[in-house]
């Protein structure tokens, strides 16, 4: 077990130092001058000292004129003591500011989807397999949804349920006309704009995960272990819960490994819905050529998704014993 | 000859597969001579009266300035299958490489291939190509493709690798290092052979995944700066309020696309699967 989780760490910490040399190397590596590039498409600053006197900030915080391995050293240094610049398009706030504003809405967004998604599409997925009627209703509904970009979905429930029916509301997190508080009316306000944005990641991902069931669970029925237990005449049920516990580990794992898909299409669907997360924020960055503010986005999305992997590695310790034993296990 | 004819016989009779290649011949053809029947360039302000539904004169409507929604869509689909079968065909091919060598070669090489390999597949992809894209000021399609496969490959090298790691260790690859088989030979003629299949596969599950990521990389607004793309198309229709005023022939068609495109290449996938392993068979 130590063993099992000094692997995953090591990886997880290669991978972060990976992705801050990343962070670092790339506006350095580019062809041009960052800042005036950065300076030069900057709205807010249009009278020459304050261009002077954000160059003077940018030219000393990038430290352009030090050798590349004290750069490097005081990017990382800068990283640990929380400063990641200061937002040009959101002048003069900071980027963690910024991202701190927006990361909640990214939590309330995906968590639930994510893991409700998974749940909801797993045990459907189980309950599908091998009864025809439902397999052949419901398999091909499932690989159109997965075939489904993200922000097409949304794109066309934005349109349906907001524009056409016009009972949800398309953009934003709350109505402009309220301020946040912890008021009934504020709350209720915030899920109606919620739900939209999570039910189109739910469905994708139900669908998506259902698919992967039904053919872990009819790849688990035809194993040795179920054709024993039916021999031995065992009830259907019984030998189905089998399958599930078996066949659920690899969706644990499958879990894993979609998260960086998942986020991706989390960040499309709050760019549809003006949903003021990490996506939105990325966007108007994008738009506003904000470069210190992608690259907070960027640290910020890798970040996310290591933390929730080694949730997902927690979680696999608990269910799969044999990684418990230090046996190698479905994720080793 | 009787095997082949086997074959034959499967893959006419599997209606996932033929329905699944038909959606894909269809938009092929779509993509490949659709841009031939254009009236306007997909950019060109055509129409004075900025947007308009659907009629004779444009066949998609226009968009919010007035663009032809017909010459955008099939321009846009041309550069989907690229994206598709160059960024899918590279993913693939750096899988194999690497999946190949760490399985075949193990031992030290294995080790760093397969910490690498698990580093990449944690690294949320999109963010690595949002960081790289945002710093281009000018991004080609070719470009789009290159990023998308290089950083699209590591679960083929997973699979591959494991499926290597089993196979090397059979009496027939023993027997072609024996006989004094170059390593390259051995994978090529020995090992390869006996995944054909699973690659076939696994391309096709490349070429969807690259058409998926293109279209997030292009409405996020990351995409080529010099094409049209069916991402950048639901970016333009989402930001110039195509929802609000109802432009359903703005936003429709290129999701619609990318869904059928992606959803026959998953249907010919599971198609190929059965023909290849008769146990999947429907009988």
């Amino acid at each position: 077990m130590r063993r099992y989780l000094i692997r995953k760490m090591v990886i997880y910490a290669l991978t972060f130092f990976l992705a801050v040399t990343i962070d670092w190397l790339i506006p350095r590596f580019m062809p041009g001058d960052p800042i005036r590039n950065m300076l030069t498409r900057v709205s807010v600053a249009s009278n020459a000292t304050a261009i002077q006197m954000m160059y003077d900030y940018y030219a000393r915080l990038f430290g352009l004129d030090l050798p590349l391995w004290q750069q490097y050293l005081n990017f990382w240094k800068a990283l640990f003591q929380g400063d990641l610049g200061i937002s040009t398009y959101l002048f003069p706030t900071p980027v963690v500011d910024v991202l701190k504003r927006a990361v909640p809405y990214d939590v309330f967004l995906l968590v639930p989807a994510v893991l409700l998604g998974w749940y909801t599409g797993n045990k459907f997925g189980a309950f599908a397999a091998r009864s025809k009627r439902l397999d052949n209703f419901v398999l091909p509904i499932s690989y159109i949804l997965t075939a489904t970009p993200y922000m097409w979905l949304g794109i066309l429930m934005a349109w349906f349920f907001g524009i056409v029916v016009g009972i949800f509301p398309i953009a934003g997190a709350y109505s402009f006309s309220l301020r946040p508080t912890w008021s009934v009316t504020f709350l209720l306000d915030l899920l109606h704009h919620w739900f939209l944005p999570f039910a189109s990641l739910f469905i994708i991902e139900f669908g998506g995960w259902a698919i992967g069931m039904r053919n872990m669970i009819i790849y688990e029925l035809e194993a040795e272990y179920s054709r024993y237990l039916n021999a031995l005449g065992a009830p259907k049920s019984l030998v189905r819960k089998y399958a599930f516990d078996n066949a659920i580990l690899p969706q644990i794992t499958g879990l894993a490994l979609k998260l960086g898909v998942i986020v991706a299409g989390a960040l499309v669907t709050e760019v549809v819905f003006s949903y003021p997360g990490i996506g939105y924020l990325l966007l108007a960055a994008i738009q506003n050529q904000d470069y210190f503010l992608i690259q907070g986005c960027f640290l910020f999305i890798v970040l996310g998704v290591l933390i929730a992997n080694f949730v997902i590695d927690l979680v696999y310790l608990v269910v799969d014993p044999r990684t418990r034993r230090g046996m190698v296990g479905e994720s080793a | 000859m009787k095997k082949r004819s086997e074959v034959l016989y499967f893959t006419l009779r599997n209606k996932k597969l033929l329905i699944g290649s038909g959606i894909i011949l269809f938009f092929l053809i779509l993509a490949l001579i659709g841009p031939t029947f254009t009236k306007y360039k997909p950019l060109e302000y055509a129409s004075p009266r900025g947007a308009e539904p659907p009629s004779t004169h444009f066949w998609m409507g226009t968009t919010f300035f007035g663009q032809d929604v017909f010459s955008q869509f099939v321009n846009g689909l041309r550069a989907t299958f690229v994206v598709g079968l160059l960024g899918g065909g590279l993913g693939t091919l750096v899988g194999m490489l690497i999946g190949f060598t760490a399985g075949y070669r193990g031992g030290i090489v294995d080790e760093i291939l397969n910490a690498f390999t698990n580093i990449v597949l944690v690294i949320p992809t999109l963010a690595v190509l949002l960081i790289i894209a945002a710093y281009l000021q000018v991004r080609s399609l070719l470009m789009e493709c290159l990023f998308i496969g290089l950083t699209a490959w590591p679960w083929v090298a997973r699979a591959i690798r494991a499926q290597t790691f089993s196979l090397r260790t059979r009496e027939f690859v023993d027997l072609a290092k024996l006989s004094g088989m170059k390593p390259l030979r051995i994978i090529r003629d020995e090992i390869a052979p006996n995944m054909m299949s699973y690659l076939v596969l696994v391309f096709i599950l490349q070429f969807g995944g690259a058409i998926l990521t293109a279209a997030t990389l292009d409405f996020i607004g990351l995409g080529p700066t010099n094409t049209i793309s069916l991402g950048l198309m639901m970016q333009y229709a989402v930001l110039w309020g195509a929802l609000p005023f109802g432009m359903w022939w703005w936003f429709v068609p290129p999701g619609l696309a990318i869904t059928a495109i992606v959803g026959a290449l998953y249907s010919m996938n599971v198609g190929l699967d059965e023909i290849f392993n008769p146990k999947l068979r429907e009988i």
